[in-house]
């Protein structure tokens, strides 16, 4: 990311420390993923060692360290989802995508993991798709779903 | 006045002081809680339960590392239910990953064996975890993730001792695991192999591979010395197991570096034990050097030395003495030059790093060393650093300078022209032109003089000089310096102001400052501005030169100089010469200073100097403008050699004496804080080789003057006598800890700060001195700039360091440091093969785009003889030190 652009990121959080977990969010909303070069960036000018970004980046499942797909796909396999067939879910997912857990898809258009709950479990099983939740899934849905995708993208295309 | 609080432990009652925690207070009164995760001195993370106590009332365990005492506290230690839990702990322990104790390194010395045994735990009733992580193994160490139980006591120590934060937690739950950034293997990460990690360690997860199957822990003797490299004086024990150096930690709890050593330091040790080493005298004939017997040797060095100093007079003859031999074998080398030869040529490489320190702090203070000690550090306000790329070259001294920034009782400011790691922990960073140090010092005396900032009470009272120091700094205000250094005129107000508010401040500095033809210059500057504020004979102050070597300090201590005996007393003194005279035994010693080492290559040159003795140095790599100096050598009529190794200035000898390494002598090193320090023999020699001074005695004795000392002590006896500044240190005194010299009586304590009260010159004395530029400047045939320096992972020559298998692994050959900018305008890209001429010669080596560079300067390590920095260096000198100028030359570059 260019370097303004962090230090726009910085400067919103008062270059303060104790903001880092924010800092990466936001580093990683507009990248899709932390890279690497970003983090030293952020690490040199906050500042605050290296290691202990890293630290922070591996230890929550949100953080990124390696390109996710323009739609990351996340499959909830909580408790609710799971009595609901998520497994089966997934495995349909893995199947369409050709991609397993931290994968990204050839075309750079998707990449997969799984969540333990979302929270919204009346809606199980969920996948979420870009920012997009689709509630009540089913392996049978999981085609024509991610079918959407690849048009709405030839289309911007 | 209240009643003090009072906690109850194992049924005793103990007072305590706020703050003091559980733990602290048992250990304080020899109760004896297990502990596991705990690093005493740091901040407790109470991450392994295993020191848990029971406290009355309290519904859980409390963790007794992490939990302060509160008045009326009842602590059970041993309880049933602390036991238990312990004991489940343990167990928990060694399910986690594969303990296997029958070929691990740390089978006797782990603390998680011994916590097994303490608590009878016989069997895990809980199935062994998988290990999810490979074992990673580089030259130097090897982490086995199977071994390890995530006690961060690895990570603690990383980044709050050595504050290197190469490694930290990743990941977590079961998949937890100590990472460096990247989880990149530690030779491709940040790390830079201090081992300290592995020191602390408790267990098998860290060891050092170099010391794999060399032996058990209950086999090995320990012996504590004193380190061979640089000037921290780091205490470490050699493990030795048949007559062998098979492993080095650092020494607990022991000054200056408890327990914290560099890569050198520890991992620097193969040199001792290689089959390379010299164990028989070699003789030159027809060309090549043939073995020989020590009776030939001497017997023919002493005929040779003889008929020279007949033939030619004794000046025609001069010594190198050695920075890296003990204090006791200096002194016996100039005794041997002065009152054996005849002669004061005798020198050491302090003229080629701190010449200019001594003559310049001699001029201001009245005394040439480091004003303050190590441990001072903590309590400065502030820290200047310039001209040291300390984490490099004195890794243990910038562990201090990181700590006191992180702790936050300092701020740092670093002049520098390269982005040298130190950067990073700086508050400020002035990145000054190469050469113009007195400027910017005179900008920011200008600002502290003219905002009046400075100390008057202590300008008045304690020094001399000021009104001309002020007329000179006059003119140099921050724009004036802006211009000639480069350096903002902001950031040179911002550093005045800060230096000057800041009190107490310290100036470090090392060969940045001194490898100028204005060395003396530079360092007089560093004297004005600390004297300026105030910062001289106070705790926290000071001007402190690192000095590079083990025991260069002593050298010159010890009188290994042309101009001075031990203790600095002047050869042109007759009432000195007198007392020398009669303590020696000998009429009539030199009045006149003899030649430097500069000097004496040059008198070889002009055919002026005949005969030259060359105690450990290696001339051919390490001086400037090497092809002048091998011409030299070659013109001599004797060039005698006595190394550990067969150096490339050996190669060259007609005779070369093997001598014993630092690990297999006795005697004592002064390090750069002026504290003298125990050197203490741990194996036999290889072969026929020899102590130092065992060597010049026995020469002497050829030559018809007696040396005659039963041990290294007697040596140091007859050096009480003659130098009132050792007077009253002694080896007993010293297996206590070493002493800071000045040490004039037996029962003197020693002078950790010197100039208290008064300087030793009485008042201190400013220097007017005006701005000069480097002696060679770019032109359009060199449009570049050269600076050189040290790599943390060689030392010197590298006549020890590349003797390791590791060290050579992790900095396996010369490289040209470029910026990024350079790099562009040339068509560089990393790696690519260069060629870099001076007006003195050419070398090659390989291109490495950083921008540690600044624009303009490239940078040369200048340990590598095969790509010798040192023959593209300035020989000009500074007038007053006679050091060359290594820092700064004109270069330019091609790609080959």
């Amino acid at each position: 990311m260019d370097h303004k652009c962090i230090d726009k990121i910085l400067e919103k959080y008062g270059h303060q420390e104790s903001s880092i977990i924010a800092i990466l969010q936001d580093l990683q909303e507009e990248e899709n993923y932390l890279p690497e070069n970003d983090l030293a960036y952020i690490s040199e000018n906050l500042p605050i060692p290296l290691t202990r970004i890293y630290r922070i980046a591996t230890f929550y499942n949100a953080f990124n360290l390696t390109p996710r797909g323009k739609y990351p796909v996340s499959v909830c396999m909580g408790t609710a989802c799971h009595v609901r067939g998520a497994p089966m879910v997934f495995d349909r997912v893995r199947l369409e995508l050709g991609i397993d857990i931290g994968g990204v898809t050839e075309d750079g258009l998707f990449s997969l993991e799984t969540v333990n709950c979302l929270g919204a479990c009346a809606l199980g099983p969920i996948v979420v798709i870009g920012k997009e939740y689709h509630g009540n899934m089913t392996p049978a849905k999981v085609e024509s779903t991610i079918k959407k995708y690849r048009k709405r993208i030839a289309k911007e295309k | 006045m209240a009643r003090k609080d009072t906690i109850t432990i194992n049924g005793d009652e103990f007072s305590f002081n706020e703050g003091e925690t559980i733990l602290q207070i048992a250990n304080r009164n020899g109760i004896d809680i297990p502990t596991l995760c705990y690093m005493k001195g740091l901040n407790p993370t109470g991450a392994c339960r295993i020191c848990v106590v029971e406290v009355k009332g309290a519904r859980n365990l409390v963790p007794s590392c992490a939990t302060p005492a509160m008045n009326n506290m009842v602590v059970e230690t041993e309880s049933e239910r602390v036991i238990k839990s312990r004991k489940l702990n343990i167990e928990l322990l060694l399910a986690s990953g594969r303990h296997n104790c029958i070929t691990c390194e740390k089978n006797g010395d782990c603390r998680l064996q011994d916590l097994a045994y303490r608590y009878k735990v016989e069997t895990v009733r809980f199935p062994e975890s998988e290990t999810r992580y490979e074992t990673e193994t580089n030259a130097l160490i090897i982490r086995d993730f199977s071994r390890c139980i995530l006690c961060g006591r690895c990570v603690q120590v990383c980044n709050e001792v050595q504050v290197n934060r190469a490694i930290s937690y990743g990941y977590r739950g079961s998949a937890s695991k100590i990472v460096a950034v990247g989880d990149l293997p530690l030779n491709e990460s940040d790390c830079v192999f201090c081992g300290e990690c592995v020191q602390a360690c408790p267990v098998g997860a860290l060891t050092e591979n170099p010391s794999r199957f060399q032996g058990r822990p209950w086999e090995v003797e320990k012996v504590q010395t004193t380190c061979p490299y640089c000037g921290v004086g780091c205490q470490m024990n050699l493990h030795i197991k048949d007559n062998k150096v098979i492993k080095i930690t650092g020494t607990e709890d022991v000054a200056p570096n408890f327990a914290s050593l560099c890569v050198k330091g520890r991992f620097g040790y193969d040199f001792i034990n290689k089959p390379e080493r010299l164990t028989v005298p070699l003789i030159k004939e027809a060309g090549s050097l043939k073995n020989a017997s020590w009776d030939d040797a001497l017997s023919l060095t002493a005929k040779r030395l003889v008929d020279i100093k007949s033939k030619y007079g004794p000046d025609s003859i001069g010594i190198f003495s050695s920075a890296k031999i003990t204090n006791e074998e200096n002194y016996i080398a100039q005794k041997f030059a002065r009152a054996v030869i005849g002669t004061n040529n005798v020198d050491h490489c302090a003229r080629l790093c701190h010449a200019s320190t001594v003559a310049g702090l001699a001029a201001a203070f009245g005394s040439g060393a480091m004003t303050n000690s190590v441990a001072d550090i903590e309590k400065s306000k502030l820290i200047l650093v310039t001209g040291s790329n300390t984490t490099e070259a004195h890794p243990v001294i910038s562990s201090y300078i990181k700590r006191a920034v992180e702790s936050g009782s300092a701020k740092l400011i670093v002049v520098d022209p390269r982005r040298i790691p130190l950067t990073k922990f700086a508050t400020l960073w002035l990145r000054q032109n190469l050469g113009t140090d007195v400027a910017w010092a005179n900008g920011m005396m200008h600002v502290i003089i003219s905002e009046a900032l400075y100390d008057s009470n202590y300008v008045k009272d304690r020094t001399e000089g000021f009104e001309e120091l002020k007329k000179t700094v006059e003119k140099y205000d921050p724009a004036f310096v802006s211009k000639i250094t480069g350096i903002s005129a902001d950031d040179i107000i911002k550093a005045a102001r800060m230096y000057a508010n800041s009190r107490p401040a310290s100036i470090f500095f090392a060969m940045g400052i001194t490898q100028h033809s204005t060395g003396t210059d530079n360092v007089k500057s560093m004297a004005n501005l600390a004297m300026l504020c105030g910062n001289v004979g106070v705790p926290g102050g000071g001007v402190n030169p690192l000095r590079g070597q083990n025991n260069v300090q002593g050298a010159c201590d010890l009188g290994a100089l042309p101009n001075v005996f031990s203790g600095y007393q002047p050869v042109g003194d007759p009432a000195v010469r007198e007392k020398m005279e009669k303590a020696w035994g000998v009429n009539g010693l030199p009045e006149t200073s003899g030649l430097t080492i500069t000097e004496m290559v040059k008198g070889a040159q002009d055919g002026k100097l005949k005969a030259l003795y060359i105690i450990g140095e290696n001339p051919l790599v390490s001086d400037p403008d090497i092809n002048h100096v091998e011409q030299g050598l070659k013109n001599l009529e004797l060039l005698v050699v006595q190394d550990i190794f067969l150096s490339d200035t050996a190669k060259i000898a007609d005779i070369v004496l093997p001598s014993a390494s630092f690990a297999e002598k006795d005697g004592t090193f002064t390090n750069t804080e002026r504290k003298v320090q125990l050197v203490r023999k741990a194996i036999d020699p290889p072969g026929k080789a020899k102590q130092d001074w065992e060597i010049i005695c026995e020469l002497s004795n050829r030559m018809g003057y007696a040396m005659e000392y039963t041990d290294s002590k007697a040596i140091m006896e007859e050096m009480n006598s003659v130098t009132p500044s050792y007077a009253g240190i002694s080896y007993s005194r010293l297996e206590n800890g070493g002493l800071h010299w000045p040490c004039p009586a037996p029962d003197h304590p020693g002078t950790p700060i010197l100039h208290v009260g008064t300087f030793t010159r009485g008042l201190g004395q400013f220097h007017a001195i005006e701005y000069i530029p480097p002696a060679e400047v770019t032109d359009e045939d060199y449009p570049l700039y050269l600076t050189t320096g040290r790599v943390l992972y060689h030392f010197h020559t590298r006549t020890m360091t590349m003797q390791s298998e590791g060290l050579n692994e992790l900095s396996p050959e010369c490289f040209v440091e470029i910026s990024p900018q350079d790099a562009a305008d040339y068509n560089i890209k990393q790696g690519d093969l260069l060629r870099v001429h001076s007006r003195r010669g050419e070398i090659q080596a390989m291109a490495r785009v950083s921008d540690q560079a600044i624009k303009g300067t490239i940078f040369i390590p200048f340990h590598f003889a095969k790509a010798a920095a040192n023959r593209l260096t300035n020989p000009a000198l500074d007038p007053i030190a006679k050091i060359p100028e290594f820092k700064v030359c004109a270069i330019r570059i091609e790609k080959v």
